[in-house]
């Protein structure tokens, strides 16, 4: 029998706004068989939802399919009129997007939004299409299955939304699902679910699948086979067995050594000093309009201490929601706390950071996240690293420029990055922007806010690397934040797991991730996904927390 | 896309044809306000012909105008006028509006709150209304136009400026300049205004027709530029008498305003993109 999906020496390109054409897939071969599920994997920028998007006869804007073949079901859908597309869209090709928020309409009730392919293509009529919705929505483990459909979009979780989407893709009966990233902007303890509901629909109903993920622990959990790609070539294929046990391909390799957690470990113990360098007790804070009893409407924090010392790092973990991102924005006082106290080497600080003194700003830096957002994308780097070099120390001119030249040879950057704009470079050198913005202040302490969570997993570890020798330079200490427990378990000495506002588990690094006490950090630890095909089945099913 | 694939590509930016155009001509108005006195055939004031409402000729081309003054003469003079004030009264709206609109938004509060207030109070007066009133109550003379349209035309700006602001405001650098402890003038002028400056000179084109034509309708009323200096406003006003006859006279000054007006509107829509691409 032949395959379902006969993918031959496709090539994509793309056209840059200054006319340059650009070639982002390089001749790529891919077969899938019927009810098979093929695994893209690779970095950002590696091809991988391209691929995907060509198995529906679909190119981004400006990309075009300049060359090679794409056979679905044995017809061909490069040569295909749009109009053909469009008919064989939903019915025998379906995609699954990464962010189903974006996906679904916000004003019309979730039901409608998942019939409407068979009403476009006219595959049955009404009430036996929403029959059969509701009858997905119980395979794919959806609560209340006969009345969801009723909601709209907002009165549903994240990953409940993910599974919605799902459904909707798979009402048309589809020969082939494409699923894009689904799980990658949700919790590990929802992803755990919602993979598990995919997994069980797919294998029912015998479906070929295309799973693209950046995430090789997640990919093994549901695919046959494995593509790796890289900068629009395929680098390795293989069942899933063969790629995480017998990789041949040297990219391969490198991607499974960074998914490998690395156990922390400190050169030389220090003995902690009496006094800590950043300390928080009894925190209260949150949003909104301060009530009656002193507190705000919505209160996001409640009673949080915790203490870092000298040269130590701690990690802060937890879901989103937890409040581990407000955590830091109260030590940064750019949240002002409504109860309790920050300590900065013993000193009491000011709740607000504007009415906090130069040198106490100085000495607690902030890095956030996304690096995109955290630059000014109108400022060269020479001025953004430049302004606080000038701010806190006073440096100008020939000093200033060649502090700044100092602080790009600390992360790594080469020097004639000073005259960039942060769009016109990757995703991790901005992030070492970021990050030697805040070097510049000299500062003792450094809230991490998800700084590694944008990046791909081989720059993740890089970035990591780079944090841990800047610590022995530099005599820094770093608060972590992040939801990845491998990261966190890297770098840091401490952990402390937060949920919904507060701190629900504290643990040393030696104790991870076995020694969790609390049920929700033992539930949080077991839902890391884990290179072994098997992981899935054999995780116990999350009870009711 | 109409798309120039020669002269500005060099440059890294893409131009369209409309674009060219248009800027051409709003490059002759300006060019014209600035030299134009110097190329009147006749003073603007001088009674050359004796007929008034003359055809276009070949000794005035533009015919001439009610009292039989020579028309291109009084266009020439009458671009000074109209391009200088609204151009004059653009920058003091749009200039104090962005100000205050970037201030709002990052001061908060209760700043932001009674200054937007007042703003929208001032923004709720009918503009044509309103300058007549005030031109009417003060008497008008150049620096009093200026600034009754620039009062009429900031609360606008200002609306606009605040809301890119806001969004501004919020992105995670700014939060990092507050984090770092800096003041507010340092954040609107180094972090905010850099990330609006395009939608604002769009808005600068937008709001300079509008003042044109408020200021041409002005004019028409009587109540702009006075006698003997006229803009193009007054020019129609003052010949209107010559429509039934189709007079050039009426017809010229209207086709200034128009071209001025529209050239700039396609202007800004059509401004040079920058190509992000580099690697050409």
């Amino acid at each position: 029998m032949p395959n379902l999906v006969e993918i031959r020496d496709l090539r994509i390109e793309a056209t840059s706004d200054a006319g340059n054409k650009l070639q982002i897939i390089k001749g790529v071969d891919l077969d899938i068989a019927a009810g098979e599920i093929v695994a893209l994997i690779g970095e950002s920028g590696s091809g991988k939802t391209t691929i995907a998007l060509s198995l529906m006869g679909h190119t981004r804007r400006g990309c075009a399919i300049t060359g090679g073949a794409i056979r679905l079901d044995g017809r061909d859908v490069v040569g295909m009129t749009e109009r053909q597309r469009a008919a064989l869209r939903g019915t025998e090709v379906a995609y699954v997007p990464q962010s189903a928020a974006a996906a679904f309409n916000p004003a019309v009730r979730l039901i409608d939004q998942v019939v409407e392919v068979t009403r476009i293509h006219r595959l049955m009529p009404m009430a036996e299409a929403r029959k059969k919705a509701i009858e997905l929505f119980r395979a794919l483990a959806l609560p209340d299955p006969d009345t969801i459909g009723q909601r709209y979009p907002h009165q549903v979780s994240g990953g409940q939304l993910q599974r919605l989407s799902a459904a909707m893709a798979l009402i048309g009966g589809p020969k082939l699902v494409i699923f894009d990233e689904p799980t990658t902007a949700l919790d590990v303890t929802t992803q755990i679910e919602v993979l598990r509901a995919f997994k069980s629909v797919m294998k029912a109903g015998g479906m070929a699948g295309v799973y693209v993920s950046h995430d090789l622990a997640v990919v093994a959990q549901i695919a046959d086979r494995i593509v790796v790609l890289k900068g629009g070539e395929v680098q390795e294929t293989g069942t899933t067995e063969q790629i995480l046990h017998a990789p041949a391909d040297a990219y391969t390799r490198e991607l499974l050594s960074a998914f490998e957690p690395v156990a922390f470990a400190r050169a030389q113990d220090i003995a902690p000093a009496r006094v800590p360098v950043l300390e928080m007790s009894h925190v209260f804070a949150g949003y909104g309009p301060i009530g009656p009893d002193r507190m705000p409407h919505k209160l996001v924090l409640r009673d949080v201490s915790c203490r870092l010392d000298r040269g130590r790092n701690l990690g802060v973990i937890g879901e989103s929601g937890s409040g581990k991102s407000t955590l830091a924005r109260a030590m940064a006082g750019l949240l002002p706390p409504a109860g309790g106290k920050v300590l900065l080497d013993g000193a009491l600080l000011e709740p607000a950071a504007h009415q906090r003194s130069k040198e106490e700003l100085r000495r607690l830096q902030i890095v956030f996240q996304l690096a995109d957002t955290a630059l000014n994308p109108q400022r060269a780097i020479g001025d953004i690293l430049g302004r606080p070099l000038g701010f806190y120390h006073g440096l100008r001119g020939g000093a200033k420029q060649a502090r700044v030249a100092e602080l790009l040879d600390m992360v790594r950057l080469p020097r004639s990055m000073i005259h960039r704009l942060p769009g016109e470079l990757s995703g991790g050198q901005k992030q070492r922007v970021n990050l030697a913005r805040a070097l510049a202040a000299n500062p003792e302490v450094i809230l991490c806010d998800e700084v590694t969570s944008a990046l791909d997993t081989v720059v993740a570890a890089a970035v990591i690397e780079l944090l841990k020798e800047l610590q022995r330079e530099l005599d820094l200490s770093y608060v972590f934040i992040s939801h990845d427990l491998s990261t966190v378990q890297a770098i840091c000495d401490e952990v402390m797991v937060m949920s919904q506002g507060e701190v629900v588990d504290t643990l040393r690094a030696d104790q991870l991730p076995d020694g969790a006490r609390h049920p929700y950090s033992r539930l949080l630890f077991s839902s890391v996904p884990q290179l072994d095909p098997g992981w899935l089945d054999r995780v116990p099913l999350r009870a009711g927390v | 896309m109409a798309v120039s694939p020669l002269s500005m590509r060099r440059l890294g930016y893409h131009v369209t044809w409309t674009g060219i155009l248009a800027a051409l001509i709003v490059l002759f108005w300006a060019v014209i306000a600035i030299i134009g006195p110097s190329l009147m055939p006749h003073d603007p004031g001088e009674i050359v012909d004796f007929d008034y409402f003359g055809p276009m000729s070949k000794a005035l081309w533009f015919g001439s105008d009610y009292l039989g003054r020579d028309m291109v003469s009084r266009i020439l003079m009458g671009a000074r006028y109209t391009v200088g004030i609204s151009l004059a009264a653009v920058c003091l709206a749009c200039a104090s509006g962005a100000l205050l609109g970037m201030t709002a938004a990052v001061t908060g509060g209760w700043f932001d709150t009674l200054l937007s207030r007042f703003l929208d109070a001032l923004n709720s007066i009918p503009s044509k209304l309103f300058g007549l009133v005030m031109v009417a109550a003060v008497g008008s003379s150049i620096p009093v136009l200026i600034l009754v349209l620039a009062v009429i035309y900031t609360p606008g700006s200002y609306r606009f400026a605040r809301a890119l602001a806001v969004n501004i405001n919020t992105m995670d650098y700014v939060t990092v300049a507050r984090a770092r402890g800096e003041r507010t003038p340092y954040l609107i002028l180094h972090e905010i205004l850099p990330n609006m400056t395009g939608p604002v000179l769009a808005d600068i084109g937008l709001r300079f027709v509008f003042i044109v034509l408020l200021l041409s309708g002005l004019s028409f009323l009587g109540l702009g530029v006075q006698p003997p200096y006229a803009d193009w406003g007054s020019l129609v006003r003052e010949n209107i008498g010559g429509l039934p006859f189709g007079a050039p006279a009426v017809i010229i000054p209207s086709l200034a305003i128009a071209s001025l007006t529209i050239s700039v509107n396609l202007l800004i829509d059509n401004l040079p993109v920058k190509i992000r691409d580099r690697s050409a």
